[in-house]
């Protein structure tokens, strides 16, 4: 039979019962529905809380110089290690895979504009520090650059709640600040980030200078930490025990202190997230997909009592020449039809609500997003509740003894 | 004595019968009970034959009209359709033989109910893959040919038994089959359409069409160029082929 007469033989059979087609795809519409919409928001709510934590920065680690706790070749323990540019130096020229590393010099700083005066924590980092901390500069702004850097200019970039404090709604690129009794410019205000998480207050309200311009400002000769990154995250292990090598080898403390030398790896929260979000949505796709497999249980249903009220009408067709597996192949194409009908407009719902999703919720549960990963998922899903569905009935169709099904 | 007469082009050239059956037994076997409804048919029906099988409920007529019309299987002997074994074809294949070979007419039309004279008179075409433009010529030729020209787009509920019979037997020409096999098809008509009917047969089969009929009625198979009759699964008279033109009319003592 041609696909054409299969196509209008299954657009009647689907006409004759229009109230039990309308409900029999209603189950697998609810099912695409909550499959695409579960997905949706389960990679939504992941994209967030990995923006959330990149807000400190992907994947870096943040060290800490701080105090002996192992005696080591004759020194005593609780001696202080203190860092200096040098040190940060040596790490850029010697740690292998190394793709970024920055000192962080922090002073609480008098900031005057105007008439107003702030306390504020400023930072004097290298310029791959806005790069590795997720510092992005707002339109119209820059981080601090090699330029700055080199030459130990007075300029500052500015997190963008402090930028509000200080300047209202005036653009602050340009102006001029005392910041410690000596004259900066602010070259660039952060653009508005999600950060969940921090170790010296939230960068929405801190200020950032190039590292020679702060140590010539304050004196400060010691970094109070420093921040680096590995070129692939695999390689992060392998870098911080280099890190370790390096500075235990010149300041004199046993590499396995870990004391001496505190390291934050934000890739292990990296890694947790994922793993929990992928649980998490694995979780949210299961519910789904048991929704949808009901719609399909239903489905099968439906087309079991298709195949009993037409078994006369089945055996008719064979006595007059229909094959088996062309009865086969037309049930089966009546369950796929129905299925991707209701597949289609589940996915119609399911975008229309993504696309209507208030923005105010995103910053809690993301942006539910139909993406390509999602709507494969589901078409996935769909194809098999389909076929599964409509293959028993349609066997069974097939199977018919002609003699016997006309006689019915 | 007969003779094959050709038409169309189609049938077997070799002057063999269209029908050849030796030593056919057929056994319904449950489990629990065993049915031998056939016992041993030994049967050939040349091309050109109008062959009534008579005899009384249970004789396996029933069954023997199933294994002619290939919609089951012997459990034992050969069976040659146009000299081609049915033996072990598979239902797939099977269905392509009774859709090329033999078309059907059943004592209560088996018509379906929701599709017009004209679409019910297509089906056999759509499962053979005739083309829609064949389709459409072949399915006006057979319904001008029994007479429903103006009824085509009728459904069968809105026709009479006599029509819808007439549109069965149109839908079992489409095909141009070697055989038209009929179980009954007066068997549920008033008289005058049994007639029309039976007038119908006898026409077809004067314009060469090889016809079996199994029937209760006696003036159904005084027709017929040939009576086979059955008993208890085997046959027990069978008046032979007739020359054409001939029928059992003359052949039967009454």
């Amino acid at each position: 039979m041609s696909l054409r007469a299969s196509l209008r033989q299954l657009s009647r059979d689907l006409r004759s019962q229009k109230l039990r087609t309308a409900f029999t795809a209603f189950g697998i519409v609810w099912g695409t529905v909550a499959v695409s919409l579960l997905l949706a928001f389960g990679q939504g709510m992941h994209a967030q809380l990995v923006k959330s934590s990149a807000g400190l920065g992907e994947n870096i680690v943040i060290a800490w110089p701080s105090l002996t706790s192992k005696p080591f070749e004759g020194l005593g323990k609780g001696r202080r290690i203190r860092l200096d540019e040098e040190d940060i130096e040596m790490l850029r020229a010697r740690a292998g895979g190394l793709l970024g590393i920055s000192g962080e010099y922090a002073s609480t700083l008098k900031l005057v504009y105007g008439t107003r005066t702030l306390a504020v924590d400023v930072s004097g980092v290298s310029p791959i520090f806005g790069e590795m901390r997720n510092l992005v500069p707002a339109a119209g702004g820059r981080f601090v650059n090699d330029l700055d850097e080199r030459d130990k200019r007075r300029t500052l970039f500015l997190g963008d709640q402090l930028a509000k404090d200080l300047f209202g709604s005036t653009d602050p690129v340009g102006k001029t600040v005392q910041l410690g009794g000596s004259p900066f410019q602010i070259v660039g205000v952060l653009k508005k980030k999600s950060q969940d998480s921090s170790y010296s207050g939230r960068d929405e309200g801190k200020a950032f200078a190039p590292a020679s311009t702060m140590r010539a400002l304050t004196g400060q000769r010691y970094v109070n930490n420093f921040i680096f990154k590995a070129e692939t995250n695999a390689d992060t292990e392998r870098l911080k025990a280099g890190v370790r090598r390096i500075l235990a080898a010149r300041h004199r403390f046993d590499p396995e202190d870990k004391e001496a030398l505190a390291l934050w790896d934000t890739t292990e929260m990296f890694r947790f997230l994922d793993t929990f979000m992928l649980a998490f949505r694995l979780f949210l796709g299961i519910v789904g997909s048991l929704t949808l497999v009901v719609g399909g249980i239903g489905v099968s249903n439906i087309m079991n009592v298709v195949v009993e009220e037409r078994t006369r009408e089945i055996g008719i067709k064979m006595a007059l020449g229909a094959r088996p597996s062309s009865i086969l192949g037309q049930l089966l194409l009546e369950t796929i039809f129905l299925t991707a009908g209701g597949g289609a407009v589940g996915l119609a719902i399911s975008a229309a609500i993504c696309a209507v999703f208030p923005e105010s919720f995103t910053e809690f549960v993301g942006r539910p997003v139909l993406s390509p990963l999602v709507t494969a998922t589901t078409a996935g899903l769909l194809g098999a509740v389909a076929i599964v569905a409509g293959y028993f009935p349609a066997r069974d169709a097939s199977r018919l003894d002609p003699v016997v099904a006309m006689k019915t | 004595m007969h003779v094959f007469r050709k038409r169309n082009g189609k049938g077997n050239g070799n002057g063999g019968p269209v029908i050849r059956m030796e030593g056919i037994t057929k056994v319904y076997d449950t489990g629990k009970v065993r049915v031998e409804a056939l016992r041993g048919i030994d049967l050939a029906i040349g091309g050109g034959e109008f062959v009534a099988i008579v005899g009384p409920s249970g004789s396996g007529k029933s069954t023997l009209m199933n294994l002619i019309g290939c919609l089951d299987t012997p459990t034992g002997g050969d069976y040659d359709l146009l000299g081609e074994p049915v033996k072990g074809l598979d239902r797939n294949r099977l269905s392509a033989v009774r859709n090329r070979r033999v078309g059907f007419v059943f004592q209560n039309f088996n018509l379906l109910p929701q599709i017009s004279a004209y679409e019910n008179v297509e089906l056999p075409l759509l499962f053979g893959s005739v083309s829609a433009k064949e389709r459409k010529r072949r399915t006006e030729e057979v319904l001008a040919r029994v007479g429903l020209e103006d009824r085509m787009e009728h459904k069968p509920t809105e026709l009479s038994g006599g029509q819808m019979q007439r549109v069965a037997i149109a839908r079992a020409l489409a095909m141009d089959p070697a055989i038209l096999l009929a179980d009954e098809p007066t068997g549920n008509l008033d008289s005058t359409s049994g007639g029309d009917i039976m007038a119908l047969f006898e026409d077809l089969w004067r314009q060469g069409r090889t016809i079996v009929v199994i029937t209760h009625d006696a003036a159904l198979s005084r027709r017929a160029s040939r009576v086979v009759e059955i008993r208890d699964g085997r046959i027990t008279r069978d008046t032979g082929a007739r020359p054409e033109g001939g029928n059992a009319r003359e052949a039967l003592p009454e």
